[in-house]
């Protein structure tokens, strides 16, 4: 009698209390979330952004907390430029693989799969992800070395004449498939093609099949019913996937040193501006290259509806 | 009231700190004897080097010290000379730092290391007497540390390609050529991918082109590091991949055909331990090497465990062990005799011999390490900066 019942007026009042107050309830409600998003996220990348002002004093290297442009001067060197555009390019690239590789699967997985072949081809999809990035990484050096299982079947069918044609195009080409920048490109796309072929998938198991038998007793053939119904209501989908392969293609720093001819993208470049050379300031002002084009990238597939398919 | 007691205790501790690194030449801050020890000793290290028989059972060089010592060891590895620096920086909680030339004289310059009363150190004079006052743990005459372990950088190579005429210079992996096996070079070498490799193109160059004037790969005025960069720019039409990862060095000779590059002691071990045709020499030029220091962290907090480590780290069994372990050079000859896990042939495998052809990382400053007026040499920072650019095509 004494201990329940005391107890519960006590909750009582503050559910009352709380329920009079919405905005108080909201505060509470959000209280974690935002001290960790403005707080700890957007502290760092205030003090980041803070950073990118100091410089390095230029004859001794030694970091001056001055407030200046200088490190912002020095960042768009020629050769600075060059590695956002290589960056940016193999993002872009790398996304638009994703796209025309994981569509057909998503679409086979969303209209034609049954619900056995379907749980089987997602599980396939995904399985990869549960295995060590760094395996898998490693694995596709060995299959892409010239020693490598991908030249012994080359050998075999007698196709040596076209793999050195691509290996001696120019940028692209390499002493051997994994250091080149295609077997580069070949392994990002294995690597981020589950995060397109998932979005993809989810948006079109929305598309319902009235809309596309109302299509056909409107007369419209497949392919016309594609282009004006099934495509424009992937595009969510495929704007989501893409803001996927984008970002990881656009921040990872492990498949370049592992893969392909040592170029340096932007991950690699602010790795060693702020790990080996101690340049804090530029490392700093480096990061906000990827934010920046990410800024971008985002308010154009916001218009696609992107947002509406995560 | 505690908030205030911790400030004024930080304010202190900065006044100290800047006194100390201020007053370095007053002798009175030495300690002359090794008292009783803390219980425990936090040793910043690489990766490997402080083996207590986890990874193999045959490697354990720490049981026995906190045994005998009663100090616990604590290691903190580091991956890179950077983040070594960065952890002893202002650090009160770290004993001792296995730093390699690259990053102890900047450790000695920002005050993160101290000296070290050798006189405590009874094994001081079994150290090779080429390292007991090297440059890079030694400043106007102080000892900052004991030396450790130290590498080379050596030419590795494809017996195969070369045939019965092993190369001889680091010109096969500087210069287009025909290999012995008939073919190009080009795709075919690999250079190391830290822009302390500046330093080796410079090396070939003080050989190639006299008219430079190099004297020191470490210590290069503008003109100087401009012709390296341009040699590596050629060397970069050469390279297929930089490496930076010993493994995947390894994989690269044997999966990739690369016919020669620089590398590890380390590296050409493992791979003829396999069965790779593969074997290493230090060219007519010489090699760069690494050479590492247990340093005294400034504030460290277990002093008397740190000089008993440092102590037990030139014991030769110790230093025997490590060298097996590791591919290095032991910093104590005598390790070389009769160590079971090195084998009577290990010292000379892992470049022993060769040891007056190398030259040890250190540090580019802009003063040329004290030689010269501030201005005068191009600093580390930049070698960072251009290398990357080397690198990527620039």
């Amino acid at each position: 009698m004494t201990d329940a019942s005391s107890r519960q007026p006590a909750l009582h009042r503050i559910s009352t209390y709380l329920h009079k107050r919405p905005r108080l309830r909201l505060l509470l409600l959000l209280a974690l979330p935002v001290v960790w998003l403005v707080g700890v996220y957007g502290g760092s990348l205030v003090s980041l952004l803070l950073q990118s002002f100091f410089r390095l004093n230029p004859f001794s290297g030694v970091l001056e907390r001055v407030i200046s442009l200088d490190t912002w001067r020095t960042l768009f060197t020629a050769a600075n430029n060059a590695v956002i555009m290589r960056t940016v390019g193999m993002a872009t690239a790398v996304t638009v693989a994703s796209v025309i590789l994981a569509f057909p699967l998503a679409y086979y997985m969303a209209r034609y799969a049954g619900p056995r072949v379907k749980a089987i081809l997602v599980l396939a999809v995904l399985v990869p992800l549960w295995s060590s990035y760094l395996v898998r990484v490693y694995s596709w050096k060995l299959i892409l070395a010239a020693d490598g299982i991908i030249n012994w079947f080359v050998e075999r069918l007698g196709l040596e004449g076209a793999l050195q044609a691509l290996l001696g195009a120019p940028v692209i080409g390499g002493p051997s498939l994994s250091i080149s920048l295609f077997g580069q490109f070949l392994v990002f796309v294995y690597i981020w093609l589950p995060y397109m072929i998932l979005p993809i998938h989810a948006s079109l198991e929305r598309v319902p099949r009235s809309l596309l038998e109302a299509s056909a007793d409107l007369g419209a053939r497949p392919a016309f019913t594609f282009r004006k119904v099934t495509w424009p209501m992937a595009i969510p989908g495929v704007a989501a996937g893409s803001i996927f392969t984008f970002s990881l293609t656009l921040g990872d720093y492990i498949i370049p040193t592992i893969i392909g001819d040592s170029s340096p993208f932007i991950g690699l470049a602010i790795y060693s501006y702020q790990g080996v050379a101690g340049n804090l300031p530029l490392a700093a002002a480096f990061s906000f290259i990827p934010i920046a084009v990410m800024a971008v990238y985002l308010t154009v597939v916001r218009r696609f509806g992107a947002f509406e398919a995560l | 009231m505690k908030s205030r007691a911790v400030l004024l205790l930080a304010v202190l501790a900065m006044i100290v700190a800047g006194c100390g690194s201020g007053t370095s030449d007053d002798e009175s801050d030495l300690p002359t004897e090794v008292g009783e020890g803390e219980g425990s000793v936090v040793i910043v290290a690489w990766a490997g080097y402080i083996e207590r028989g986890e990874t193999d059972p045959a490697y354990d060089w720490v049981t026995d010290f906190e045994a005998d010592t009663g100090c616990m060891v604590e290691v903190k590895t580091a991956g890179t000379s950077d983040e070594m620096v960065a952890l002893m920086t202002g650090s009160t909680e770290y004993d001792l730092v296995t730093a390699s030339g690259d990053s102890s004289l900047r450790l000695i310059a920002g005050g993160s290391v101290q000296e070290v009363n050798i006189e405590l150190i009874p094994s001081w004079d079994t150290i090779d007497e080429r390292l007991q006052n090297a440059e890079w743990h030694t400043v106007d005459g102080k000892h900052y540390g004991t030396p450790y372990s130290s590498g080379f950088n050596v030419l590795g190579y494809n017996t195969e390609v070369f045939g019965d005429a092993p190369p001889d210079s680091w010109s096969v992996v500087f210069e287009e050529t025909v290999l012995p096996d008939g073919q190009s070079n080009a795709g075919r070498v690999q250079a190391y991918d830290g822009p302390i490799y500046i330093a080796d193109a410079a090396l070939y160059l003080k050989a190639t082109q006299p008219d430079l004037g190099i004297e020191d790969p470490y210590q290069l005025n503008e003109d100087q590091y401009q012709a390296a960069l341009e040699l590596l720019r050629q060397q970069r039409e050469l390279v297929g991949r930089y490496w930076h990862d010993a493994f995947i060095q390894i994989d690269d000779f044997t999966n990739e055909g690369v016919a020669a590059s620089s590398t590890w002691p380390f590296q050409t071990n493992v791979l003829q331990f396999a069965g790779e045709p593969i074997d290493k020499v230090v060219p007519v030029e010489g090699a760069t090497g690494w050479a590492d220091t247990t340093m005294l962290a400034t504030n460290a907090p277990h002093p008397n465990c740190a000089y008993m480590w440092m102590e037990h780290s030139l014991n030769p069994k110790l230093q025997g062990d490590l060298a097996a372990w590791f591919g290095t050079v032991p910093a104590v000859p005598a390790a070389c005799e009769g160590n079971e896990l090195l084998g009577p042939d290990g010292c000379a495998n892992n470049g022993a011999e060769d040891f007056d052809e190398i030259l040890f990382w250190k540090t580019p400053t802009d003063d040329c390490n004290g030689t010269a007026e501030p201005g005068s040499c191009v600093p580390y920072y930049r070698w960072t900066t251009d290398y990357l650019a080397v690198i990527g095509g620039r």
